[in-house]
């Protein structure tokens, strides 16, 4: 099999878009978290934790979409905690997206040993299946990869037309552009430059658990200790790669699916057997410092990122 | 020559001040100060700077929150702390630092937080309609698709008015709104301004500079130390007694006396940098050059080269007859330029330093340390020093930085500087939020060392200042340079043109 | 609006202002921690009186936390020298195997020193190849402004995938059967015991040697206050001339290099061999030392012996009564958060309005 059997296979862009729908929830979250001015380095974290409280709620028994709802709220706690400590209080959101990370994680490992004491693998669950749309599916090679996806990689899709059009055509998406760049504008304005940026900070981290119950709801049936693996900063690299635009951010993900999709199935031709595999593996990571290397002369970072508003501050 | 009073005691007044007091820690910002404002009048605060003008406009804008006291808006009280009350009561503010995304569109900037976040969608194509006949009803001529990044200072001074405006403000804060234009710009905003008075709007404007308060005002309230000290119909006062009044009591400033040129000490030739073209300028010994400009023109491209933040693309420079072999804050320090940086907070120290951290923050190579072991005791020893021949009030050298009044902060920078006998000043905004008595202070000191042979660059939006202090002045203007005019050659109007970029020789 | 608020700065704190807010945090990480063992149905008592004997309760407990702090010394200095100057270092993990990997390829056959010159030299050799890993992101800071939370963060799954391909690679162990595991260091390349008998050995020395360097450096040296000055604001201390560039590079160099001398001293000290997980986190759990420590090297040492104790305490207390050890996690990492809360709150007030 070589480079162009598998660019040309519907199975490897089918790969890619199911690679690329976590990250496509978890990197509109954080987009939306630093275009209000907070950069929430609590993603991985929150993405362990949304991954676990989906599937934990599933095998205990709520309907599938009910378990993307509890994720959602899970993420949401998570980021009304990150939030409180860097918006009003302006701590150091480097300091405490980490904290926010290691609270996360320790705390779904301690409730996963809590409620499976005894299990040496862990159960399974019914995860979303594909759902064919009918026609579109055809089309060949765009078809099976587009459009023979689960309900969630749909949603995943239509999360970044939300985003876009939330952020560019309603009062709310302005208020939040605002924040990021001049969040003295905003309080001028008679605006709670405190409020907006804790609500994005919340519904961010809503959408970066959805991410990783795609995880263990879609992708798989199961929930693992390390499954997470690094896609939570991969995300913030996805970010600064789609200059903070929700497209060009999609586009992003895309790309960076392809990648791991193609490095998957390099490792099973006659490059892999030469190369180790943990070459492969070490792509992504390598891939995206590139493109925060590449994207980095690029001024569109929102002026106010990780500047706290202290009202009144002079 | 004062506009036709109209409306002033007739009726409910617009805006009232009932015993504003405010705090901050053992600081009273302002005690017991009461005002009412009329329908179609424009009162004047006047106030030196730190007499608590800011913060009393601040606490009427909902910024702050009062301790005692009530603001009333057509005699309905504002809720405290909620800048949105005051908005929705008609009474829209121009802050002296521009509250705009630079990233955002005009109209973006305007309409934000007009609509309530839960509406559905952004109507531009209103919002731009109603931007565009308030733009021409008022002369405020700017374009709505423009990125607000890309205009110049009065232009985006429009902006913020227009933001008022477009929330059918009745009643208008300014505060120091003059402080950034050049007198052409001053000019057009005080003929803005009448148009509003004229269709009844209601205007507070605040400033400490005499002859703008005289213009516009109907009557002028002082503020000094927090406290409403005076209220004087304008008509019935004059410059002197509110300059009497500001300051309490008769201040002398200091006389500078013009000085003959020495030799070039720090010379320029066709230097270009990306903000800066075909610059070519001289600094003589004994004298100050004023470089006069609206800011944003070059000025700071200019300070970040002479301090050596930047290095030039082209050009030549000259250091005391040398030329530089590298170029660099620490190359700037060692062929004798002293720098006072134009943000004494963000550039000029270290917040939670102490005095003596700061103190030798430039010198401690050289001064204050052996084979990389700092030597404290002498540091310490250095810093007394100069809070004694600086006056610096102070805890003591102990103290962090940051707990210092701005005119103490300036005496240490201005100590640190002098200290070390520098055959060149450069010297950005170097009272920008003094008081007087700092001022005068900072003035006399950079006098003293023209006296003693240096060459002072003193930059400044400050015209006033400019023409007072300077023997040659410059004006800068989208990063080119005037010739330099003597002292009393050019008029503040004809100023002002250059500062428009008017009498440049090309464009750029 | 029910979240405005305002900070007001304390001019001169005083000591109960300055020591109140993280007395509370630290109190407040065990409740959190005490609701959680009750969640698993331990009694809040009985888990931290086991944790408390599984840490301090016997020559042996106390040994094993010493041990278990000697790592924690090494990443909590490297972080918090970063910290400091304001280079957020997320990459201890990444530094700390670099020194592990050093001190096998060098230690296990390919040089063969007598100790006094062995041990020194490779030191020396690891320090200097975390100093390298931190490098990277360093420069990759000062040239490109690439945040080095991101890239850091991002090199540790890069390099310990690069440890992974040793192990199975060139380092593997002939004799290993098998396993992932290097060979083990020989006899010279051992750091030895500090007193014979006692399972304590030099490392522990060597991370407290360390902590006193660092803190003679913040306070004595003109690197030390070049660190602080661009920790404290970048802007101002370039504009006084200080090499901004240099001294972040310097710093990257210091920390890079202590966190490498932790994978040096467990390697060299305790394990003898590297193994994939012969580090369970310590490089994160540097950061939570560091800010329980309020980034001072002194204060490091104790912060890294209560971290200790908490991981030593909860994994005995786990294997008493089935509290999963991971609560020790959960306090450290709310100890942190409390902790940042609580050092804002010994400066400022907070104010409505």
């Amino acid at each position: 099999m070589d480079l162009l059997d598998i660019l040309f296979s519907a199975a490897f862009w089918a790969a890619t878009v199911r690679i690329a729908s976590p990250l496509i929830f978890a990197t509109m979250g954080e987009l939306i978290c630093e275009r209000a001015g907070v950069l929430n380095l609590g993603i991985e974290g929150i993405m362990v934790a949304g991954a676990f409280a989906g599937w934990i709620s599933v095998w205990a028994g709520l309907p599938l979409w009910g378990g993307v709802g509890v994720a959602l709220l899970t993420g949401m706690a998570f980021g009304l905690l990150h939030s409180i400590l860097s918006v009003p209080f302006g701590l150091s959101q480097h300091v405490v997206g980490v904290g926010i990370t290691l609270f996360a994680t320790s705390t779904t490992f301690y409730t996963y040993r809590v409620v499976l004491p005894e299990v040496s693998s862990p159960p399974k669950i019914t995860a979303f299946q594909p759902v064919e749309i009918p026609f579109l599916a055809d089309i060949p090679l765009i078809g099976p990869a587009l459009f023979h996806q689960t309900p969630l990689t749909y949603a995943a899709f239509l999360l970044v037309a939300l985003t876009a059009f939330v952020l560019y055509r309603t009062p709310l998406g302005l208020a939040v552009r605002a924040a990021g760049e001049s969040p003295s504008a905003v309080s001028a304005q008679g605006l709670s430059v405190t409020a907006i940026r804790m609500g994005a900070v919340i519904v961010g981290s809503g959408f970066m658990a959805v991410g990783g119950a795609f995880l263990t709801m879609s992708a798989f049936d199961s929930f693992f200790f390390d499954m997470v693996g690094g896609r939570g900063w991969i995300c913030i690299a996805l970010v600064v790669f789609g200059a903070w635009k929700p497209g060009k951010a999609l586009l992003g993900a895309i790309l960076f699916a392809a990648f791991d999709a193609l490095q998957i199935r390099l490792q099973q031709t006659g490059i892999g057997a030469i190369v180790p595999y943990q070459v492969f593996l070490m792509l992504p990571y390598i891939l995206s410092i590139l493109a925060l290397v590449l994207m980095s002369r690029r001024a569109e970072v929102p002026a106010a990122l990780m500047v706290p508003f202290n009202k009144g501050e002079r | 020559m004062a506009t036709e009073k109209r409306g002033a005691g007739q009726g409910e007044p617009v805006l009232r001040l009932l015993g504003i007091t405010k705090r901050f820690g053992q600081v009273t910002a302002n005690e017991n100060v009461s005002f009412s404002l009329n329908e179609g009048e424009v009162i004047a605060l006047l106030g030196e700077n730190g007499a608590g003008k800011t913060t009393l406009m601040n606490i009427l804008f909902g910024q702050y929150t009062a301790d005692e006291g009530t603001v009333e808006a057509f005699g309905r009280p504002l809720a405290p702390g909620n800048p949105r009350a005051a908005l929705d009561a008609g009474v829209g503010m121009v802050h002296q630092h521009f509250t705009l995304a630079g990233n955002l569109t005009v109209w973006e900037n305007i309409v934000l937080g007009t609509q309530r976040l839960s509406e559905r969608s952004l109507s531009p194509r209103a919002a731009k309609d109603k931007i565009r006949a308030l733009s021409g009803k008022f002369h405020l001529i700017v374009d709505p698709d423009a990125k607000v990044g890309s205009l110049t200072v009065g232009e985006r001074q429009r902006v913020e008015i227009l933001k008022a405006l477009y929330r059918d403000a009745r009643v208008l804060i300014l505060d120091e709104p003059t402080a950034v234009l050049t007198p052409q710009e001053t000019d057009a905003l005080f003929a803005t301004l009448r148009e509003a008075i004229a269709l009844g709007l209601s205007i507070v404007f605040i400033s400490h500079k005499l002859h703008e308060v005289m213009d516009i005002s109907h009557r002028v309230l002082v503020l000094r130390h927090g406290k409403l000290v005076a209220e004087r119909t304008t008509s019935e006062t004059s410059r002197e007694e509110l300059a009497t009044l500001m300051v309490g009591g008769e201040v002398r400033a200091p006389e500078f006396p013009a000085m003959p040129a020495g030799p070039a000490l720090l010379s320029l030739k066709s230097i270009f940098t990306d903000k800066l073209f075909d610059l070519d300028l001289e600094l003589c010994a004994g004298q100050i050059t004023g470089l006069a400009g609206v800011s944003g023109n070059g000025q700071g491209a200019l300070s970040d080269l002479i301090s050596g933040m930047s290095t030039p693309l082209s050009g030549e420079m000259t250091v005391a007859g040398q030329t530089p072999k590298s170029w660099s804050p620490r190359a700037a320090i060692a062929m004798g330029i002293g720098r006072i940086p134009e943000d004494r907070h963000k550039t000029g120290t270290i917040a939670d330093f102490d005095l003596t951290e700061n103190a030798i923050l430039e010198t401690y190579p050289e001064g204050f340390s052996r084979r990389g072991w700092m030597d404290w005791a002498r540091a310490h020893a250095h810093t007394e020093h100069l809070i004694e021949t600086y006056d610096v009030r102070c805890p003591g050298p102990e103290a962090r930085i940051r707990l210092l009044s701005g005119g103490n902060m300036q005496k240490l920078i201005l100590g640190r500087v002098l200290e070390e006998s520098p055959k060149i000043i450069l010297a950005n905004q170097p009272v920008r939020g003094l008081d007087i008595g700092a001022v005068n202070y900072v003035h006399s000191r950079l006098a003293a060392a023209r006296e003693a042979g240096a060459a002072v660059l003193l930059i400044s939006e400050d015209l006033d200042e400019i023409m007072k202090l300077s023997d040659r002045i410059h004006v800068i203007s989208e990063g080119r340079l005037s010739p330099a005019f003597g002292r009393g050659e050019m008029s503040a109007a004809e100023l002002g043109k250059w500062m428009a970029g008017e009498g440049f020789a090309h464009a750029v | 609006m029910p979240f405005e608020m305002r900070l007001e700065p304390i001019a001169e704190p005083s000591l109960a202002r300055r020591l109140t807010p993280p007395a509370l945090a630290i109190v407040a990480s065990f409740v959190v921690a005490a609701l959680l063992a009750l969640i698993a149905g331990g009694n809040p008592f009985a888990v931290f009186g086991l944790i408390f004997k599984g840490a301090f309760g016997s020559k042996f407990a106390l040994l094993e936390t010493l041990n278990r702090a000697t790592p924690l010394i090494f990443t909590g200095l490297a972080v918090s020298v970063a910290f400091r100057a304001k280079l957020w270092n997320i990459g201890a993990e990444a530094q700390f195997y670099a020194g592990a990997v050093m001190t096998v390829v060098l230690g296990t056959g390919m040089l063969t020193l007598p100790p006094m010159l062995m041990l020194p030299l490779l030191a020396v050799t690891a320090a200097l190849a975390g100093a390298l890993v931190l490098l990277i992101p360093a420069l990759l800071k000062t040239r490109f402004g690439v945040d080095e939370v991101v890239t850091t963060l991002l090199f540790n799954f890069i390099f310990l995938l690069f440890v992974s391909y040793l192990l199975e690679g060139p380092l593997k162990d002939p004799m290993g059967m098998g396993w992932p595991k290097s060979a083990r260091l020989i006899p010279e390349a051992r750091l030895p015991r500090i007193v014979d008998g006692l399972r304590l050995h030099w490392g522990f020395a060597l991370a407290l040697i360390s902590a006193l360097a660092l803190w003679v450096i913040d306070r004595k040296t003109t690197l030390g206050f070049e660190m602080r000055a661009v920790g404290q604001n970048a802007e101002a201390a370039r504009f006084a001339g200080i090499p901004v560039t240099k001294v972040i590079l310097k710093t990257a160099l210091l920390s890079g290099g202590l966190a490498a001398l932790g994978g040096y001293s467990e390697v060299a000290g305790l394990k003898g061999s590297l193994t994939q997980d012969i580090s369970p986190g310590f490089g994160y759990t540097g950061i939570v030392v560091a800010m329980l420590a309020l980034l001072n090297p002194l204060g490091v040492v104790l912060a890294a012996f209560f971290v200790a104790a908490i991981f030593v305490g909860a994994d005995s207390m786990s294997r008493a009564i089935g509290v999963p050890s991971y609560l020790a996690d959960i306090m450290l990492a709310s100890a942190l958060l409390l902790m940042v809360l609580a050092i804002l709150l010994t400066k400022f007030r907070v104010r409505r309005g």
